[in-house]
């Protein structure tokens, strides 16, 4: 496969989210602020590309019996290191969202990516595929935290577009977007859109 | 490759090894950077209680105004031979020689349990007190919310205040760090002549012509348990089992 379809396939064509609906939970936590959506966007590509990296590179010699808890000591330890950088070097940022950098152990696109793609292909391969899955992670997290921040607090980036009714503008906030279920009816929403235009993608009865 | 017992030992065996390299060279490496990291995030946190940052401003050089000192809850006095240096907040606060629970009827700040030793801060203006920055926190709707409130010299009026950790709902009760909001709280009065704990977060905006607008507090809409869990916070560590007993100290000039 060529590099621009592992890095582009998972974005409209085969998203993680939209078409194999996985890493819901962590969509509904964190999209709820578009700079943590950013964040928890880059953390999932660096993690699944560096750990499908590593997981290709020794394919060859993982145990049949044990390759899943293998895959799963490769990611976590991916997980961690990511975690104290961003402690390191976003020290605001983290505070936020330590516990859900630490949950990106749990997502099924990095489990997905290595079991599925990382344990027949060779580690250039696997690292594109994984960044490329992250990738179309990163761009449902921004779409869902863009409507979520724009009509749920009138912001985006923390930045004032709305002017609030309550600080005196004419923007009466919606918030139910600020809660988690609200990220399920527009991840749902978009997949409607994605299917209507890619009929393809539906699943045969 | 056929799998052997023996070739699956050594692969897990590496491989745990390799990791637990890679985890603990990033913790070790990384260590220095977050203790800083996090020092700097302290000091932001009560200087910015105290209005003392400015875009700008160089924090430590902004925190050598401030003096730490460990006092004792029951007395209202500096507590004898602790330094204030190396005196830990976090693991007073586990510490059984401090830690007193709190009878239910007087929990107001739903937190069950305090350590009488509790480190304030003194900002000093040319060696002379001028700001008592205070540690509170308490229960909201979801979260223990914790910040600093920053008093004037009077030990009544305030000059800041600010949350540094909460988990409210974002948009609502998470507005408590908008500072919109905060910038309404200089200049109230924590206690009514008689020195009882009077801040009151009320329900819709504060007309300056209410009686006792002074301790009023608009409320955050559509945050009311939020709203009262920071009345309460305020009024628990105002009175006689928080802070109350030091702050008399205070100005009666005990405290210097």
């Amino acid at each position: 496969m060529k590099t621009k379809e592992l890095l582009l396939d998972p974005v409209v064509k085969n998203n993680p989210i939209a078409l194999q609906v996985l890493g819901i939970c962590s969509a509904l936590a964190v999209t709820s602020q578009l700079k943590q959506a950013v964040i928890m966007g880059v953390a999932v590509m660096i993690v699944t590309g560096v750990s499908s990296a590593m997981v290709a590179f020794i394919r060859n010699i993982i145990p049949n019996s044990i390759r899943i808890i293998v895959q799963m000591t490769i990611a976590a330890s991916a997980v961690i290191v990511a975690d104290q950088v961003l402690k390191a070097y976003f020290f605001d940022v983290s505070k936020q969202m330590s516990v859900y950098i630490g949950l990106i152990i749990t997502n099924c696109i990095v489990m997905g990516r290595m079991e599925g793609f990382a344990m027949k292909n060779k580690p250039l391969a696997s690292f594109l595929d994984g960044v490329g899955n992250g990738f179309g992670y990163a761009v449902l997290l921004l779409a869902v935290g863009i409507v979520r921040e724009l009509f749920g607090s009138g912001k985006l980036f923390g930045v004032s577009i709305f002017s609030l009714t309550t600080e005196g503008g004419w923007y009466l906030s919606n918030g139910l977007l600020l809660l988690p279920p609200s990220a399920f009816f527009i991840i749902g929403v978009l997949i409607w859109v994605l299917r209507t235009y890619r009929p393809e993608q539906v699943e045969k009865e | 490759m056929s799998d052997t017992a023996g070739k699956t030992l050594t692969v897990a065996a590496v491989l745990c090894g390799v990791c637990s390299v890679l985890v603990a060279g990033a913790v070790v490496v990384l260590k220095p950077k977050q203790i800083i990291n996090a020092d700097l995030d302290f000091k932001k946190n009560v200087l910015m209680s105290a209005g003392l940052l400015k875009p700008g401003t160089d924090i430590n050089e902004a925190f050598q105004q401030v003096e730490p000192v460990v006092i004792n809850l029951e007395t209202g006095a500096i507590a004898e031979g602790i330094d204030p240096k190396i005196f830990d907040q976090s693991k007073a606060d586990k510490n059984p020689d401090y830690v007193e629970s709190i009878p239910k009827n007087e929990d107001l700040a739903g937190i069950k349990r305090r350590a009488k030793l509790q480190k304030v801060y003194l900002v000093k203006k040319d060696g002379v007190l001028d700001q008592i920055v205070l540690h509170v926190y308490g229960k909201g709707l979801w979260s223990t919310m914790k910040g600093f409130l920053s008093l004037d010299k009077d030990a009544i009026t305030v000059r800041g205040f600010n949350f540094y950790s909460h988990a409210e709902t974002p948009g609502l009760g998470g507005e408590v760090d908008n500072p919109k909001w905060i910038a309404q709280w200089p200049g109230k009065k924590v206690y009514t002549e008689e020195l009882t704990p009077a801040i009151d977060v009320i329900k819709g905006n504060v007309d300056p012509g209410m009686v006792n607008a002074e301790n009023k507090i608009d409320g955050l809409s559509g945050a009311t348990l939020t709203s009262v869990g920071v009345e309460n916070t305020f009024r628990y560590w105002l009175s006689e089992d928080g802070y109350a007993k030091f702050l008399t100290n205070v100005r009666n000039g005990v405290i210097q």
